[in-house]
């Protein structure tokens, strides 16, 4: 808008109602309400991230605990239902580093991340992180495959079966941090949405990873008691967590997890994978309980981002935090 | 000091970067006029992109707030309160209106614990010689965490970046200028020598200083803005101040996020652990 014209319609709306509610002159005495902070300028920045991030803690942390599932299935002798978890693990481990990249500012230097290695930076570790759960879960996979359909046999099959445990093993003791370690990536930042809930988020985005999983394989037949029991645990601990979160509330520094879209993205994803979803599987409903925990799962990610950048926007957010 | 003219030693050539001397901005908002040659000089010395040509409304500053693209901020802070012995108001009437009007210029601080080169997974923010922290554009790959990562909301990534400048950017402390023994562009072309340049522990004299001579003259707000008791540990451009830092879009007890890491990684240590042991027990008892 031309700036003269702004001008003339501030002082009109001046004239008119006593009080500016835009941005406007903030003179002291003016007519226009304090802002906290600087002009309620922003103290810390929002995150710069896009929607692929949310979307590969959730991917990461379904191919992750699949890998988990895969592992102690194979050692117990469930070998379809193995070889279905490692092939999900195996795909979360392809699109999973598609995702992180796509969403750098500059894609074509993404092996940059392995560069360095360092403890104190959750990024960092966590590129480690997925780096060997992407080497261990793509070939195990296919290990895996060619061991249960005899491709070469004879003694090929003991070979095949040995890199298979050791890959298999190896997915899961990488998966089962790929799927916690979002918790502390976004947990040890300086957004208080974030950092006053980094105890919450790791359990939070391993149990999402772990019932989610759980309700993808069931998705896809595998309908046996143990993962319903996993389903059971996971909507509980995710119920208990919904409880949690509304019960710790911190004020002013964490409102963006509790008010507005933000607050609501977070809430909603949390029943649908905690209370509605264990509710739909008592009532033996378990497809539906599975769709239910999944969306839960996918939402509460994105409401999690949303609230960061809500949150990172807010000036008394920050200064509530810190008093 | 303040008067120091042809004496003051902010201008003068420097062999810092190869003597490895600690260095620092100190910005006093008490002498600056609000110019923006700091911005201004910034952005020509270092060919940063504009910032958008927004009206802000908010007094004189347009420019809003530190960024990829801006790397010098002059705030313009307007408080009804007195500046020090200053009478403002109609005085025909015969009653005073206090009122103040502060400019500062913002910048990175440059923070002795820096949460944005502990968090950069590439390596490519470090420390320099002379103890600032910069980062390397060609190794950055733009993951933006470094963004999220700093307790005072400086160092950011573009929104619509040129071609091949997805990075994260913030003041380089002018370390091109400063290997060449040139004092930073800001400092240099400050008119009152309202940013300082010198070595970190003048500065902390000098400043120190200044608070008292300002509280002499009736500035009984005037501190110094300088988080040294925080995990932050001391910022390395630190600011004199009136009054309250909320007031300047300063966090008042700014931490650097390591200090959540443990506190975090336990938790996901245990849930990791947990699943584990929850589905073995999950196979084990219902198979």
């Amino acid at each position: 808008m031309p700036d003269e014209k702004r001008l003339e319609r501030l002082r009109e709306e001046a004239w008119e109602k006593g009080v500016v509610a835009g941005r406007g002159v903030d003179v002291a005495g003016g007519p226009i309400p304090r802002k906290p902070g600087y002009y309620g300028e922003a103290v810390v920045r929002p995150p710069v991230w896009t929607w692929e991030i949310p979307f590969y803690f959730f991917v990461g942390g379904l191919s992750g605990m699949a890998a988990a599932i895969a592992l102690v299935a194979a050692l117990l002798h469930h070998a379809d239902l193995a070889r279905s978890a490692m092939c999900l693990a195996a795909i979360g481990a392809i699109v999973s580093p598609i995702l992180l990249v796509m969403d750098l500012g500059r894609p074509r230097l993404f092996l940059n991340m392995l560069r360095v290695f360092k403890y104190q930076s959750p990024m960092s570790v966590g590129a480690w992180i997925l780096f060997v759960f992407g080497s261990c879960a793509v070939p195990g996979s296919i290990v895996l495959e060619l061991y249960a359909r005899h491709a070469f046999g004879g003694g090929f099959d003991q070979v095949f079966k040995l890199g298979a445990g050791l890959l298999v093993a190896g997915s899961a003791f990488s998966g089962i941090f790929l799927a916690t370690y979002t918790g502390v990536l976004i947990g040890a930042t300086a957004i208080p949405a974030w950092f006053l809930h980094r105890r919450l988020l790791p359990i939070h985005f391993g149990t999402a990873g772990l019932g989610s999983a759980a309700a993808l394989l069931e998705l896809l037949g595998h309908r046996i008691a143990p993962i319903n029991a996993l389903g059971f645990l996971a909507a509980a601990i995710e119920s208990a967590l919904w409880l949690w979160l509304e019960i710790d509330r911190h004020g002013a520094a964490d409102r963006a997890l509790h008010e507005a879209r933000s607050g609501w993205l977070i809430r909603g994803g949390e029943i649908l994978s905690g209370p509605l979803a264990l509710l739909l599987r008592g009532c033996a409903l378990v497809p539906l309980a599975a769709i239910s925990f999944l969306l839960g799962a996918l939402i509460s990610r994105f409401g999690w981002i949303e609230a960061g950048r809500v949150s990172g926007n807010d000036p008394e957010a920050v200064f509530a935090s810190q008093r | 000091m303040i008067g120091e003219g042809i004496q003051s030693t902010n201008q003068r050539k420097h062999s810092y970067v190869q003597e490895n001397v600690e260095v620092g901005f100190f910005t006093d908002p008490t002498v600056c006029i609000g110019c923006k040659a700091c911005e201004v000089a910034c952005k020509e010395w270092n060919e940063v992109p504009d910032d958008g040509f927004n009206w802000s409304g908010n007094s004189y500053d347009n420019t809003g707030h530190l960024g990829a693209s801006t790397w010098r901020h002059v705030l313009f802070l307007e408080q009804d309160r007195p500046k020090g012995n200053q009478i403002a108001g109609t005085m025909s009437l015969g009653e005073e209106d206090p009122f103040r009007w502060i400019f500062l210029s913002d910048v990175c601080k440059h923070c002795e614990e820096a949460g944005c080169l502990e968090a950069c997974p590439t390596g490519s923010i470090v420390r320099t010689e002379v103890g600032s922290v910069l980062v390397q554009n060609d190794v950055c790959n733009g993951c933006g965490y470094c963004v999220v990562s700093c307790p005072f909301g400086v160092i950011d990534r573009r929104p619509k970046p040129l071609p091949n400048h997805g990075g994260a950017f913030k003041c380089t402390f002018c370390y091109d200028r400063q290997k060449s023994g040139l004092v930073p562009a800001c400092a240099k072309v400050c008119p009152t020598e309202s940013i300082v340049f010198g070595r970190l522990d003048d500065l902390r004299a000098r400043g120190a200083e200044r608070v008292q001579q300002l509280k002499q003259s009736g500035y009984d707000d005037a501190q110094l803005y300088d988080p040294t008791e925080t995990s932050v540990r001391g910022i390395h451009a630190f600011f004199l101040i009136l009054g309250e830092p909320e007031a300047y879009g300063l966090p008042p007890k700014p931490q650097v996020p390591t200090i959540y890491l443990k506190s975090a990684w336990t938790s996901a240590i245990l849930t990791a652990i947990g699943a584990l042991i929850a589905v073995f027990a999950a196979f084990f008892f219902y198979a």
